[in-house]
């Protein structure tokens, strides 16, 4: 057994300490603190913050590869190959395959086939699954089973919840008791963030648990679980909306500034490049950056180790293509606040002050600049995580062994066609992007209102 | 002069308004009768503008009129309903702002503005209309009124523009007027006229005007009566004459003492020249087309000669566009001049007699970067002057660690930091807040830290006092005038306000159109001046500084 690292997964944890660091220079600045307090005073950014955490943190356990070595003994054997601790921690799931579909708790597959019985009689019939729901006893209510196996992720989540109440209290305790006087600031809805953690928490043990006795959400087309596929599918989501603008910041930041601030031949030129990068379709552009790449990966397959690696390497590039289309939106927004600011006087002051222009950028014009990047990122997450959708649909997103929610789509979309319809594919990939691109829009529209300048105080 | 029997437009009692049980107007009562200029006088957040929305019942919703009653020619307003309100307003009461830029909307023909007035409340259509509007477009004295009646908003001047609304507001010959700092946004020769032209109209029809504004000289030219509000409360209220004969309130006495500028000029020493400019350009080129092809020039600066002497003041003096803020610029390099010689006296090496003249504008931005800690500047707005991020101390720090001035040590400067801090007015521990948590004052106090902490010989003042109101601009020209005597400071005082310069000014220089027309001393400027532009500017003034000045 050892790890291997993956480049996403490299990335993914970066951009984690990243984070980290930015809490932390929020925390040292009071200006800083005080606004992403009144952020989270908004109870609908405190449960969207809640859901985005937890995306998160699926995501972060999907970054985690191990390579399970092959040992001698061959009921193991099968389990050999790369896994993320996700993976690890769903094992049943991956081991527990049907035949073909199935619906969500069903105990027999949702199409009757051909069978040949003892006395070589030939019947169409509704086969049974080979795991799911298999423990009960014939004509055993299927929902009662569901109500008594309820209980005890009930229970556990109470108990979770509990030990988080008492160790959220005492942190509380302590700041309420150390904290000024004078600071009347208003709490935080912690109510709201306890409904909506207890919510979550409820509804993954609740799920982990039946998808020991059934498949929660139904199976695919080769009996694949599909509650798997959708958890596994929020890393490659996550990922697409997070990663991009790591590598879009930068380019628009660097170009937006120096356009904005140095203006001349240095403006035109970079004015130039994004209105010709703007004047090209999008979709055709990505489609044909990731044509190219396929024919790149074919002719070089001896490049990589395993089909993870090959398809984590698609996933980079995909990401490295959106990041590099999707600059040019805040570039020529950065370019206008910074023309705007570099007339105001306190710049003045600062070049009378015979500052460079880099000291200037750094200083005065920078910091007067994060709040409208903090918000671009924050819209630009959930349309990212959208056009993977659209791209793997189109067919020239993500490898196609890679879980995602495009990929999951694009194999509905025959599924739809059937009689009777197969729908819980196409649900379970809405549901959860839903959430996810909902929660991050409702958050993004909060960040929005407060560090807006604009907004009247 | 008023031929009707006086009656009372508008009546306001015990007028109260809060937000959130905090008062913000208390108690309010005065009356305007018919043909009557009411001056409502006060600093900026005193409430006079809240008084007039009051009028309007335009107060934003957060606010409540907690007590009081307006009535308007008998009617009382607060109990109409909001669309016989509407009718009103225009009809019986108008309004006119203090930016006319903003107030006009931009993409409408000035004169269609105008009738879309005559529309909604007279009901006059047409040609009717347009004839309608020329003949008040005559009447505020707009030239050519029917060609300009096709006119855009941005073809017309700020003084015509302020013009229209003035037309606007007449269109529907209302029985009130509130005029709300109508001048403040114009230059002291268009403010003459527009002060004239509202005496005018108020004479030939009989129409009260509410004038609100914080400038007493505009106070002593129009009004009849006046008010002076502090805090929400209307402190003394008065006849003009007796009102500057005889100020009751402590308050008012204070501000008419700051308004009304020093009669004493102040005496000329000859000093060595510190700062001298020979024959400076400042041209901007006009570019046009594809390739960005220069097709002629703007001179803001166009040949332009000043002597800055050593720890005195040179007032610098001229209307908006004039190019006296360019020169400011040129001098500290933060825009390239096209042509002629800034010339910097500074003494020799180890302290020798012999004093190196170096021209700045032959310097790179690396040879001037040590002489940028004896010029320094003061911006007018000390909203835009601070970064809001950076704390007071990291903005004072910052020119003391780029140009190497004082001890490099970290509690050296916050040693250096409180007490420049201290010697501005402020206290100590200011150096932790944030510029949001200063008033516009202060702010200005920041500014002169920040200039002083480099420890210049010359510092460009760019109109540091218009934005501040008349006490705080008094308070703010005593500290400058103190750091002057204790550091032998230079100051170059770039101003468009006459009532300001006895005050500071050994010497003053009068710019119009990037050339300077007339220069000497104070005194001979301001009570013989030679220069018909001179003199024009004076005559425009109001009569309380030409008052001060036989």
């Amino acid at each position: 057994m050892s790890f291997v690292w993956l480049w996403t997964d490299l990335m993914v944890w970066s951009l984690l300490f990243v984070i980290l660091a930015g809490i932390r220079s929020i925390k040292h600045s009071e200006q800083a603190r005080k606004q992403w307090r009144s952020i989270f005073e908004s109870p609908i950014a405190m449960a969207s913050a809640v859901i985005l955490t937890f995306y998160f943190v699926f995501a972060l356990l999907g970054s985690v590869h191990i390579q399970l070595a092959s040992s001698g003994d061959s009921s193991l054997d099968k389990r050999h190959g790369v896994y993320s601790v996700l993976d690890l921690s769903l094992m049943h799931l991956i081991e527990q395959t049907e035949r073909t579909y199935s619906a969500p708790f069903a105990t027999h597959e949702y199409s009757t086939s051909l069978n040949f019985d003892e006395n070589g009689q030939v019947s169409q019939s509704y086969l049974a699954l080979k795991y799911g729901g298999q423990h009960l006893t014939k004509g055993a209510s299927i929902w009662l089973d569901v109500l008594k196996k309820t209980g005890l992720p009930l229970l556990l989540t109470f108990g979770i919840m509990a030990l988080l109440l008492l160790l959220h209290g005492l942190f509380r305790f302590r700041t309420a008791a150390l904290r000024d006087i004078n600071n009347k600031a208003k709490t935080l809805p912690w109510k709201t963030a306890y409904i909506s953690v207890f919510s979550l928490l409820f509804l993954f043990i609740w799920f982990y648990h039946l998808s020991h006795f059934y498949h929660v959400l139904g199976t695919d087309k080769v009996g694949q679980d599909v509650l798997l596929q959708s958890i596994k599918s929020i890393r490659t989501g996550v990922l697409i909306g997070l990663l991009t603008t790591l590598v879009m910041l930068p380019l628009a930041l660097i170009l937006g500034i120096s356009a904005g601030y140095f203006k001349g031949w240095v403006d035109d030129v970079i004015q130039y490049i994004y209105t010709t990068l703007n004047s090209i379709p999008g979709v055709l552009l990505i489609a044909a950056a990731v044509l190219v790449m396929q024919v790149i990966i074919t002719n070089n397959s001896d490049w990589f180790g395993s089909t993870e690696e090959r398809a984590d390497l698609r996933l980079l590039f995909l990401i490295f293509i959106l990041g590099l289309t999707s600059w040019t939106g805040l570039c020529r927004l950065l370019r206008a606040e910074t023309l705007k600011i570099s007339q105001v006087e306190y710049v003045s002051a600062a070049k009378a002050f015979g500052l460079g222009p880099f000291k200037i950028i750094k200083n005065h014009i920078l910091p007067n600049l994060m709040h409208l990047v903090l918000i671009a990122l924050v819209l630009d997450f959930s349309g990212l995580v959208l056009a993977e959708a659209v791209l793997s649909y189109v067919g020239v997103g993500v490898d196609p062994t890679t879980a995602s929610w495009g990929n999951m789509i694009n194999q509905a979309r025959l599924e739809m066609a059937r009689e009777p319809m197969v729908w819980w594919s196409l649900f379970s990939a809405f549901v959860f992007m839903f959430t996810l691109v909902l929660s991050a829009n409702l958050f993004s529209d909060r960040v929005q209102t407060v560090l807006d300048p604009r907004r009247v105080h | 002069m008023m031929a009707q029997a006086l009656s009372t437009v508008l009546n306001i009692k015990n007028l109260s308004i809060s937000v959130n049980d905090s008062p913000l107007i208390k108690d309010v009562s005065f009356s305007i009768e018919s043909g009557e200029i009411f001056a409502l006088v006060g600093e900026s957040g005193s409430g006079k503008s809240l008084t007039s929305l009051a009028i309007m019942r335009l107060l934003p919703e957060a606010l409540q009129v907690t007590a009081g009653q307006i009535s308007l020619n008998q009617t009382d307003l607060f109990t109409l309903p909001e669309y016989q309100m509407q009718k009103i307003r225009g009809k019986q009461v108008a309004m006119i702002f203090q930016e006319p830029m903003t107030s006009l909307n931009p993409v409408m023909k000035v004169g269609e503005q105008v009738a879309e007035v005559l529309r909604v409340h007279l009901k006059i259509r047409g040609k009717l209309a347009r004839q309608k509007v020329v003949s008040l477009f005559e009447e505020v004295g707009l030239p050519q009124a029917n060609d300009r009646y096709d006119w855009f908003p941005h073809q017309l001047s700020g003084g015509q523009m302020q013009r229209v609304m003035i037309a606007m507001a007449l269109a529907c010959e209302p029985d009130l007027l509130i005029a709300d700092e109508p001048t403040t946004a114009l230059d002291v020769t268009i403010q003459a006229q527009v002060l004239e032209l509202l005496k005018t109209i108020r004479d030939r029809r009989g129409l009260s005007i509410l004038f609100i504004t914080h400038d007493m000289g505009v106070v002593n030219e129009m009004a009849d009566r006046v008010a002076v509000m502090k805090q929400g409360e209307i402190v003394e209220q008065a006849d003009k004459e007796h009102f500057f004969s005889h100020p009751q309130h402590p308050y008012t006495q204070q501000l008419l003492a700051d308004a009304i500028p020093k009669q004493s000029f102040k005496p000329i020493i000859d000093t060595k020249s510190l700062l001298q400019i020979n024959d400076l350009k400042v041209h901007f080129p006009v570019k046009k087309g594809l390739f960005q092809r220069t097709v002629g020039y703007v001179k803001a600066v166009n040949g332009v000669t000043l002597t800055i002497k050593k720890g005195q003041t040179l007032a610098l003096v001229g209307e908006s566009g004039s190019g006296k803020s360019t020169i400011g610029q040129a001098i500290l390099k933060l825009v390239n001049s096209t042509s002629g010689s800034v010339n910097f006296s500074s003494p020799g090496e180890g302290g020798s007699n012999i004093e190196s003249i170096v021209d700045f504008t032959a310097l790179t931005e690396k040879q001037m970067k040590p002489f940028r800690k004896k010029v320094q500047v003061i911006f007018q707005d000390p909203f835009s002057a601070l970064n809001p991020r950076m704390t007071i101390s990291e903005i004072i720090r910052e020119g003391m660690n780029s140009l190497q001035v004082g001890s490099p040590n970290k509690k050296d400067q916050d040693a250096r930091i409180e007490e420049l801090l201290e010697q501005v007015g402020l206290l100590a521990e200011h150096k932790y807040r944030f510029p949001h948590e200063f008033s516009g004052g202060q702010r200005q106090r920041i500014g002169i830290a920040r200039a002083l902490a480099v420890e210049p010989e010359l510092i460009i003042c760019d109109e540091p006092t218009s934005a501040l109101d008349v006490t705080v601009r008094a308070q703010v020209l005593n500290l400058l005038e103190e750091l002057q005597q204790k550091y032998q400071l230079s100051f170059l005082f770039i101003t468009h306000d006459l009532s300001i310069i006895p005050a500071i000014a050994h010497e003053v220089a009068v710019m119009k159109e990037g050339r300077i027309v007339e220069q000497g001393s104070v005194e001979q400027v301001m009570r013989f001046p030679k220069h018909e532009y001179t003199q024009a500017l004076l005559n425009s003034a109001p009569k309380l500084l030409r008052q001060t000045m036989p």
